[in-house]
């Protein structure tokens, strides 16, 4: 069933329409939230005032890299298994839009930590850690995608590194929650708010899917942008060759 | 079943090469030493500082001279062709880079074992700390080597790979540091002592299978 979504002509086909429809629904959902955050809904003053609209753009962020690496290693192993050439043209687009947003989540989270918890950088946090790793697993694909000398080879080493990547999370999370239960940091506040009301949840779960559907558009643009590569280079190789 | 013969014939062809290039394990050995002893020139020589923390300096020392030798261990076989030969074998191609895998850290990875309570001494730390906690060195040790030659197999046919490696592999270091560094405090059979032992059997049942792979890949 899923193998209808194999046939790189019928995704050309259907992502030149969806693109534009994705990015301009998530562009107003994002809008939507953004203003909602940052001048519609109250202060939290637990939170650090209004450091705490960060909220908006943190918290998705850590949601989607957390989301484009599960989908970094899925396209894997369905390329992998599978061979579908599209699974390995996704893979390599999520991989630099999951980096920038690993890297988004790390700088919007230190931005807000500075006020509220007193410092950049919190060694303690399990979540902070396990991002941190995360980071280092995407820039690692790619550092290994790039040293790879052909195209067939990239996806094959990179399937193989984002399997393991997945499978080895878990136990990475483990680590980093029991070092952290150990190490407790001592000058630390800890803001603790209360359990988050509807006015801040709805503009955070509509911006969530605002940024969502721009990230999709963005990674089909990245795959087509792919394709009519690949089609470039099968065009040349027939004119290099006479035909 | 099985034909065991590859499998000497890989773990004596390791043991053999490293002893052939003039290495062995004084290359890694010197390096995790270095490592080690440069920690007081810039962390400042006071004793109470250094017992403190000698045991997790040996824990990042070990992490870092398990990437001196990883580069090698299968690109030789890829350039002389003795992987070619291996994946033609009925014998699965995992358990040779298994194999491979033990022999190096055999030759690389035990004696950094061995010299774990005298670089303990060195940073002021007792001997009855350091020597029980050689197993835990020995087992993160293997865990280390474990998923580094994940990232040599998957490295093996690019030319110096050396720094690839080490960014490939930095992710699964993690969690043997951690558990590695926390059995040491409560020894190997509380909670993180038992979290190394799983943490190394896990890599021992993925890693070879990813390796396999890799190498696969590589003789294409």
């Amino acid at each position: 069933m899923w193998s209808i979504l194999a046939n790189p002509h019928r995704f050309m086909g259907f992502s030149k329409p969806a693109i534009p429809a994705l990015a301009s629904i998530g562009v107003v959902l994002f809008a939507y939230s953004l203003w909602q955050g940052l001048f519609v809904v109250p202060t939290d003053e637990v939170q650090g005032g209004h450091i705490f609209r960060a909220l908006f753009i943190h918290v998705p962020s850590a949601w989607l890299c957390m989301g484009l690496y599960v989908g970094l290693a899925v396209a894997s192993f369905v390329w992998f298994i599978w061979r579908h050439e599209l699974a390995d043209v996704a893979a390599r687009a999520i991989a630099p839009v999951g980096t920038a947003y690993t890297a988004l989540c790390l700088a919007t989270g230190s931005v807000w930590g500075k006020p509220t918890w007193g410092t950049w950088w919190l060694w303690d946090d399990p979540r902070m850690m396990s991002v941190l790793v995360l980071f280092f697993l995407f820039i690692g694909y790619m550092a290994l995608r790039t040293a790879m000398e052909t195209r067939q080879k990239a996806a094959r080493a990179g399937a193989i590194l984002a399997m393991i990547g997945l499978i080895n999370i878990p136990i990475i999370r483990v680590s980093v929650d029991i070092w952290s239960s150990i190490h407790q940091g001592p000058s630390v506040i800890r803001a603790e708010g209360p359990a988050m009301d509807w006015i801040y949840l709805q503009p955070l779960l509509i911006g969530f899917l605002g940024q969502g559907l721009i990230i999709a558009a963005i990674i089909m643009i990245l795959m087509r942008a792919e394709v009519f590569g690949q089609q470039a280079d099968a065009l040349m190789a027939r004119r290099l060759a006479g035909k | 079943m099985t034909n065991p013969a590859p499998l000497i014939s890989a773990f004596r062809q390791a043991l053999s090469e490293a002893w052939a290039n003039g290495a062995g394990a004084f290359l890694p050995a010197s390096f995790f030493a270095g490592a080690a002893i440069l920690v007081p020139f810039t962390m400042g020589a006071e004793i109470e500082v250094l017992s403190r923390i000698g045991p997790d300096v040996l824990w990042l020392s070990l992490a870092l001279a398990s990437f001196v030798t990883l580069e090698r261990i299968f690109q030789a076989d890829l350039q002389d062709g003795a992987l070619d030969l291996w994946a033609q074998e009925a014998t699965p191609i995992s358990l040779i880079a298994l194999t491979k895998t033990l022999a190096h850290w055999l030759i690389s990875g035990l004696p950094l074992d061995l010299l774990t309570p005298v670089l303990g001494l060195m940073l002021t730390v007792p001997a009855e700390k350091t020597l029980p906690a050689m197993i835990a060195y020995g087992l993160g040790g293997l865990t280390f080597f474990l998923w580094g030659g994940v990232a040599a197999a998957l490295s093996a046919s690019i030319a110096r790979g050396g720094l690839l490696i080490a960014l490939l592999a930095l992710p699964f270091y993690f969690p043997t540091l951690i558990f590695g560094a926390l059995a040491l405090q409560g020894g190997l059979t509380a909670t993180p002592g038992l979290l190394l032992i799983a943490s190394t059997l896990f890599a021992l049942g993925v890693a070879p299978l990813a390796m396999g792979a890799a190498l696969r890949l590589a003789t294409d």
